[in-house]
């Protein structure tokens, strides 16, 4: 709770400080070229009627020669007049580019555009069905004195378009939209004052009394920066995609100015009128075409209206130098760059930076009317280096011009004052306790060469003085002290400063472990710097040999230096597998041998039989029992063989499967093999 | 009663001849089977041998070779119990019966044995 509105007080505080401290630049070079970039037709022509009109009207405006699309643009224009299909917007917009190229059309045509305009007037029913008719036969009236423009009915429609506004001074675009916007404000205001001109007859006064009320009421939602701009911001984005508050503000400033001078002047402050014209200068140059379009036209209404014209108070330097001797230099003109009334500038205050409160000047420039420059050839006395803000009043000369022309009361420009700071009594001494061991004079900011050697019981002291060029005391930006380790470790230290001394004392035996006890020569370097010093110097002193004593075990390793970046991702060691070493195998001919040797006790085996007497008198010699028996001696025989091909080169599940195939077989045969000799053997034993 | 060293050797000797008249005893097939017993045990003997000089890789195969000797020397040891006929046990279990029974363990034995062999 209690830093929430710390916060708060903070940025009041700030917000009261920053109390419009901008600088503004009428329209200028850039925004030329800009806009022949931005506008250039693509293949030669513009994409459409629209883009053609704020391309034309912007390179008027600026005073840039019309690009060479006039022929195919006129021929658009002649085709839309002309054609029994363009919509009413299809005709402002084709009437509009014939305004600015004044291209050749017919009578019959411009005939035909009136009536179909006119017939649009009496069956519109949305805002812009009114505008887009209206502004056709406004526009006809100025192209040509031949045909009749007039309006008879000009109270009625005037009631009909003010029946869309709201009580907040915004308007719809129809009466089943809710939705309203500022920009519909000022579509409308265009339209109401396009009526007014073209009205056969006197308009009721009392209504252009409650119109201009109403755009009072809308000046009340203006919105506004830090800096003094002052704009319309619309929160709705409408049907025609026109959004954001360039726009909204182009458009109310549009239907403003032409209101105005068709019904006279309204009351609107000037500041407000001032601000609108710093909103649009300090939008810079915009990047896409139809933002430098609205700023452009924008400007250009406001450039000369009935109102009140603004005018700019612009510096061409904003940093001014002291040795060099720069003057103060300030113009003042009219948002589009051209010359203002006769009228003279008067510096107010100088305010230095984060005061509030500054004696009051009134120190006249001089006007230089060939350059159309105000000058002030000396700076006010006390201005020093550093930044301020100097505020300036415009006092024209004429008294009947103030009516005419806003000029903003106290302008507040931020001012940069640089110059050279003296650096005097520069010295570097070596104390032994309190006795000065050695001390060298020091020549800054130029070169220096200083070779001390010192030990951990010593100290060094450096110290200096800054003057700024008013002999006041200066405290940079930037006062560091560096020691730099042979090995690449550095230490750097703060120069504090009282008044205008400079000093820093160095105890060596505190800075031992923070030296990481290392002992070697240390590059001595001084850096001095701040944005208003002309001479901020970054110089090596020379060098000192510290001799510090031994590393204790326990003491923390200095920080390993940064490798090169390069070497830090370079190509590595090449990483060689290592494979599993194969397995020590028997030489083959003790292999061969020991397979010899497993055949002998078969062999023995073999032999025994023989030796034992074994016969094969037992054999079935009858057939069927013969078969049987032989093919159980087979089945044996091929399931060894089975295995012998198994152990070659089958798999398990091929095996089982032929296994099982023997298998039953050899059960078949077996059985009845075996149970041929149990039945004989049993006759044998009961014989 | 002191008997002297020669009598010791002389009981040995006239065991042995014991044991051998005794053995002639047996019936044939008896003693088929106890010399294809003693095959078997020679075989594994020999290739716990050669394990024992070359070492033991692979260690698969080698176990595969000894316990198929082991294996099929036991089978027969089953048999000559079964096929005896001083062996009141197995009065009632014809011989060819237990032959077959031998037949099968051993093709069982070697499939596995020949799986292990690798």
């Amino acid at each position: 709770m209690a830093r929430s509105l710390g916060f708060i007080i903070v940025l009041l505080a700030v917000t009261s400080i920053c109390d419009a401290v901008a600088i503004f630049h009428p329209i200028s070079e850039s925004h030329r070229s800009a806009a022949l970039e931005l506008f250039s037709p693509a293949a030669g022509s513009f994409s459409g009627l629209e883009e053609a009109y704020e391309a034309l009207r912007t390179f008027e405006v600026l005073g840039i020669e019309k690009p060479d699309t006039k022929d195919h643009t006129c021929n658009s224009v002649v085709d839309t007049l002309s054609s029994s299909s363009s919509n009413l917007k299809d005709l402002y917009h084709s009437l509009r580019v014939n305004g600015l190229l004044k291209c050749k059309t017919s009578k019959e045509a411009l005939t035909g555009t009136v009536s179909r305009l006119k017939g649009g007037v009496k069956e519109a029913t949305t805002l812009l069905d009114y505008y887009y008719s209206v502004g056709g036969l406004l526009l006809v009236k100025d192209q040509s004195s031949e045909v009749d423009v007039l309006l008879g009915n000009a109270d009625g429609i005037l009631r009909s378009i003010k029946a869309l506004s709201q009580s907040d001074g915004r308007w719809r675009y129809s009466s089943n939209n809710p939705a309203s916007s500022t920009y519909a404000a000022g579509v409308a205001l265009e339209t109401l004052s396009g009526v007014i001109s073209l009205a056969a007859s006197a308009i009721d006064e009392n209504l252009i009394g409650t119109l201009k009320n109403d755009i009072v009421k809308l000046f009340d939602s203006i919105e506004k920066y830090d800096d003094g701009a002052y704009y319309f911001d619309d929160k709705v984005i409408d049907a025609s995609g026109h959004q954001g508050p360039l726009s909204a503000t182009s458009a109310v400033v549009r239907g403003l100015t032409t209101f105005a001078s068709t019904s006279g002047t309204l009351n609107i402050p000037e500041e407000k009128i001032l601000g609108l014209a710093r909103f649009f200068l300090g939008v810079g140059v915009p990047g896409n075409s139809k933002d430098l379009y609205y700023q452009i036209d924008a400007l250009s209404c406001l450039e000369n209206n009935r109102v009140s014209v603004p005018l700019i108070l612009s510096l061409p330097a904003t940093v001014l130098s002291l040795t060099s001797n720069d003057k103060l230099k300030v113009r003042v003109n009219t948002v589009l760059g051209s010359i203002a009334p006769p009228l003279s500038v008067k510096l107010m205050q100088v305010f230095s930076s984060g005061s509030k409160d500054a004696p009051v000047l009134k120190e006249e420039l001089k006007f230089d009317p060939k350059e159309a420059i105000h000058t002030m050839d000396a700076l006010p006395e006390g201005v020093d280096i550093g930044e301020y803000v100097f505020a300036f009043e415009i006092v024209l000369s004429d008294p009947e011009d103030k009516r005419k022309y806003a000029t903003g009361g106290r302008t507040k420009v931020p001012i940069h004052v640089t110059g050279v700071v003296g650096v005097d009594n520069a010295k570097l001494t070596l104390l032994e306790g309190d006795s000065v061991e050695s001390e060298k004079k020091l020549n800054l900011p130029g070169k220096n060469d200083v070779a001390l050697s010192a030990n951990h019981l010593q100290k060094l002291h450096l110290s200096f003085l800054l003057t700024t060029p008013l002999g006041k005391p200066f405290k940079p930006h930037q006062a560091l002290f560096k020691l730099r380790h042979e090995t690449g470790v550095e230490h750097i230290f703060v120069v504090g400063n009282s008044g205008k001394q400079f000093k820093i004392a160095l105890d060596f035996l505190g800075l031992v472990e923070k030296f990481f006890y290392l002992s070697g020569q240390y590059d001595i370097e001084l850096i001095v710097g701040d944005a208003a010093m002309e001479n901020s110097f970054l110089q090596p002193l020379g060098y000192v040999e510290l001799d510090l004593p031994k590393v204790p075990e326990k003491a923390t390793r200095p920080p390993s230096q940064a490798v090169d970046p390069y070497l830090r991702y370079g190509p590595k060691a090449e990483i060689n597998h290592i494979f599993r070493v194969p397995e020590k195998r028997p030489p083959q001919e003790v292999s061969f041998a020991f397979l010899g040797l497993v055949f002998v006790p078969f062999l023995v085996f073999l032999i025994g039989l023989l030796r034992l007497g074994v016969n094969l008198k037992n054999f079935p010699t009858s057939t069927v029992p013969a078969t049987f028996a032989i093919l159980f001696h087979g089945g044996i025989a091929a399931v060894l063989l089975l295995y012998v091909f198994f152990w070659l080169k089958l798999d398990l599940f091929t095996t089982l499967k032929a296994l099982g195939v023997i298998g039953i077989f050899l059960m078949f045969v077996g059985h009845s093999t075996l149970s041929h000799i149990a039945s004989v053997s049993v006759k044998v034993k009961s014989a | 009663m002191g008997r002297s060293p020669a009598t010791t050797k002389d009981d040995a000797q006239a065991l042995f001849h014991s044991l051998r008249s005794a053995y002639s005893a047996t019936p044939t097939n008896l003693k088929l089977i106890d010399l294809y017993v003693v095959f078997a045990v020679f075989t594994a003997l020999i290739q716990v041998g050669y394990m024992a000089i070359v070492g033991s890789f692979p260690f698969n195969s080698f176990l595969s070779g000894v316990l198929s000797c082991v294996g099929t020397a036991v089978l027969a040891v089953c048999l000559r119990i079964q096929v005896n006929k001083e062996n009141k046990e197995f009065k009632d279990l014809p011989p060819e019966r237990a032959f077959a029974d031998f037949v099968l363990c051993n093709l069982v034995l070697h499939l596995v044995i020949m799986n292990f062999l690798g």
